[in-house]
């Protein structure tokens, strides 16, 4: 098989499969990659033993059962040249060429350094709710959920429907503005169902607002949280604590690709113009990593893209209307789950920012620059390459993480000797 | 106007030792530095500690380094690990270059034996096989070069030294220098600028060599020395445009440093994988089993490379009160203790421990 596609998405979650779906429906030969083994992303992980919702098979079948897509799973990319990405999968290191490119690559957690964040029990709202569909054992266990948006609602609904005993939701805003973000709600009635089914999973659940987690503690493990609400400090003790500030774009190849970037708060998105053609020709952008919008705006995206890249604009005109409703739902979730400035001064001097190089908050004092950090303290030299502290650190208001460098993951020496061979001709 | 007694530019390896060495003479010292301490080829070396031996003045100024290393074996930060050098003969006639490299080490006085095959993989089991021995300079050394220009810099601010964060802009005609931010310091000026000097003292020629470097996850145990293929010093100190050499180093978390290419003519600092491809490749010949280790990060770094290959250490020809510390190419930081000691000898009108006139910047007049 030569490895050559008209357009090739990076990223197998709603925008992605949107984007495979419509440029294959236009006769291109799409390649649609991700790194991990299923498709459907972070929002439609499967799991295991059970069947997905609807909209995630539809989503699913419509490009992984079309005959001009090619689906490379556990297919990471490492690095990228004109035309071509350096791509890894459990094979080897290989170069796949293209004529467009739909970057798609989602989002992952912010997470934010509290004391006792590194225990082990301690994860983010979507980490636990990954490891639960994945089967880690949640029954008769003790679980405090706390963070930040919708995304606590749903880890509490999986981990609940595994056996997990919920002691609480803390949501760090405060109850006025979820109160307002609430009656705002009708306006999107898909979304408002689907918090009413949430909700009614959750029922008997204490979902408490203006409250944050400030403290987890324990011998080997956690074993009790503090948490800091509306009427004082509560100790809680539990066997697990997850916890999410939200969702931070995966900007990393579209930044090494040279696209230009946005700052969205205190963070990165990729800038697109409507139809998403970031700002280097052929190249699209699609979902979260255009700034955190949601499932519903990432699958209109990701049509966009789709069509755009195979050269049908009027197809990706169609869409612009229910994406701009898409996106306004995303402005009201940012307005009003917008960080509490207590939930960015938890971190105390000795608390461990970077943790693959245990490098505290202190040693970070005088450093204006992630690459002066670095330099003195190791700080995101480590396996994670800075995902989780250079997200962490730009919230906090210290530094921004630095550009981005082939490899992108870490990746065999061997896939980066890999030779390109005959990627530019399809 | 605040006046000193010697204002060193640039906070590299090589600047930070100077302002160490002339605060610690009791000189009033300022060091002007806009950007991170070490930041520049510092941090992108690998910290190798080598007593390179092809060129006799190369050699006298390290081996007087190495010495004075010494003195940094017990700093924590330093990462100081005497790990020695292993010199790898990947055929007959790399061999034959082993004698007379022993004898040049020797009449140096760095200690070194030849190796025979199968003492080269009892040191290091990971080497392919078929290879005809090596040469083994034990008392090299690794250190953590952005760690050490820092203890430096810090320990001449505790003697006094001004620490200006600005760059500087302009030499004055008899000496002092211009700030950025416009404020002026008078007094005689050492250039410790590295790849930057053309833009102090453009009659000083110097290019740049970008190089390219891999570090993989922590694998504890791979690899034991440096090692390096005994033709490292064909691409050293060659004139292609473009070169690779097989050069691996174990740091102390275990992770492995993979080197080292050179290109003249590259000037933007992005990761070319065409280089890393061609580096790699040769690292795999020399020892196969990185292939199946993890790469954390690649990143790049320039080396300044003087018209002759020797640093410019002394007085700047035709100025009274200016001098130069910089074009080190890759031995800048084996070489950076003793070209300070050297340089501000020469300021201070002491008779420096080596003979200074390899390094005489006057021998480039332009």
């Amino acid at each position: 098989m030569r490895d050559g596609y008209d357009v090739l998405v990076v990223g197998a979650g709603p925008a992605g499969l949107a984007a495979a779906a419509a440029a294959a429906g236009h006769g291109a030969r799409v390649g649609l990659i991700d790194a991990q083994a299923g498709a459907g992303g972070q929002v439609w992980r499967r799991e295991v033993a059970r069947t997905g919702p609807a909209l995630a098979r539809r989503g699913i079948a419509a490009a992984l059962g079309h005959p001009g897509v090619a689906w490379l799973p556990q297919t990471q990319v490492v690095g990228a040249e004109a035309g071509a990405l350096l791509v890894e999968d459990p094979q080897g290191g290989r170069w796949l060429g293209y004529r467009a490119l739909v970057l798609a690559a989602g989002a992952r957690e912010l997470l934010l350094p509290f004391p006792g964040w590194t225990l082990p029990g301690v994860t983010g709202a979507g980490g636990l709710q990954a490891l639960a569909k994945q089967g880690w054992p949640l029954r008769g266990c003790r679980v405090v959920i706390a963070g930040s948006g919708p995304l606590l609602l749903a880890a509490a609904v999986t981990a609940r429907r595994h056996g997990a005993e919920l002691l609480g939701v803390y949501e760090q805003a405060g109850g006025e503005h979820l109160r307002r973000f609430a009656r705002g709600l009708w306006r999107w009635p898909g979304k408002a169902a689907q918090a009413a089914w949430m909700r009614a999973r959750l029922a008997g659940v204490p979902y408490r607002c203006g409250s944050v987690v400030r403290r987890a503690s324990g011998e080997a493990r956690v074993q009790a949280v503090e948490v800091d609400g509306p009427h004082g400090l509560q100790r809680i003790a539990c066997d697990l604590l997850a916890v999410g500030y939200g969702l931070l774009p995966n900007v990393e190849l579209a930044r090494l690709l040279g696209c230009a970037l946005r700052q969205s708060g205190a963070h990165p998105c990729v800038d697109t113009d409507s139809r998403q053609r970031t700002s280097v020709e052929g190249i699209y952008a699609a979902g979260e990593l255009c700034g955190i919008g949601g499932r519903d705006s990432a699958r209109l995206e990701g049509a966009i893209a789709g069509h755009a890249a195979a050269g049908d604009d009027a197809g990706a005109a169609r869409l612009q209307r229910p994406r701009r409703h898409a996106r306004r739902f995303a402005e009201r979730l940012d307005r009003h789950f917008a960080l509490d400035p207590r939930v960015r001064a938890l971190a105390e001097a000795d608390t461990v920012i970077c943790r693959c190089e245990d490098v505290p908050l202190s040693a970070l004092d005088g450093h204006a620059d992630a690459r002066s950090a670095r330099l003195a303290t190791r700080c995101g030299m480590g396996a994670c390459q800075g995902r989780i502290c250079g997200g962490a650190l730009a919230e906090l208001g210290r530094f921004p993480r630095d550009g981005s460098r082939p490899p992108l993951f870490p990746a065999r020496l061997s896939t980066l000797a890999a030779d390109p061979v005959s990627f530019r001709d399809p | 106007m605040k006046s000193y007694d010697l204002i060193v530019v640039g906070a590299g390896i090589v600047g930070a030792a100077c302002a160490d060495c002339a605060s610690e003479a009791g000189l009033r010292v300022a060091l002007v530095e806009p950007g991170p301490i070490g930041g520049g080829a510092t941090a992108a070396a690998m910290g190798h500690l080598v007593a390179m031996d092809d060129d006799p003045a190369e050699l006298a100024l390290a081996r007087y380094s190495l010495g004075l290393w010494q003195a940094m074996a017990d700093l924590p930060q330093a990462e100081y690990r005497r790990c020695g050098t292993l010199w790898v003969a990947a055929s007959e006639e790399d061999r034959a270059r082993i004698p007379a490299k022993l004898a040049r080490l020797d009449a140096a006085g760095v200690a070194a034996r030849a190796v025979d095959a199968r003492e080269l993989y009892r040191l290091e089991p990971a080497l392919v096989a078929g290879l005809a021995g090596g040469l083994l300079v034990p008392a090299d050394a690794v250190v953590f070069p952005p760690a050490v220009a820092r203890h430096l810099v810090e320990r001449a601010l505790r003697r006094g030294t001004a620490f200006y964060r600005s760059g500087a802009s302009h030499i004055g005609a008899a000496a002092g220098v211009r700030l950025h931010d416009h404020s002026e310091l008078s007094g005689p000026v050492l250039v410790a600028t590295g790849c930057a000097l053309p833009q102090l003292l453009p009659g000083l020629p110097l290019r740049p060599r970008k190089g390219h470097l891999a570090i993989t996850d922590r694998y504890p145990g791979t690899v034991h020395h440096q090692v390096l293929e005994l033709g490292y010093a064909d691409s050293a100190h060659g004139e292609a445009d473009s070169s690779v050499a097989f050069n691996v180093q174990p740091r102390p978390t275990g992770q492995i440093l993979i080197g080292s290419s050179r290109e003249y003519g590259a000037t933007t600092p992005e990761v070319s994988l065409p280089m890393v491809r061609r580096m790699l490749q040769r690292a795999f010949r020399f020892m196969p089993v990185l292939r199946q280790l993890d790469a954390l990060r690649l990143w790049t770094g320039f080396r300044p490379v003087s018209a002759d290959g020797q640093p410019y250490l002394g007085r700047v020809a035709g100025r009274r009160d200016v001098w130069v510390a910089a074009g080190h190419e890759g031995l800048g930081i084996t070489t950076s203790l003793g070209s300070a000691r050297l340089v501000v000898d020469l300021v201070l009108g002491r008779r420096p421990a080596i003979d200074p006139q390899p390094y005489d910047p006057a021998r480039v007049a332009r």
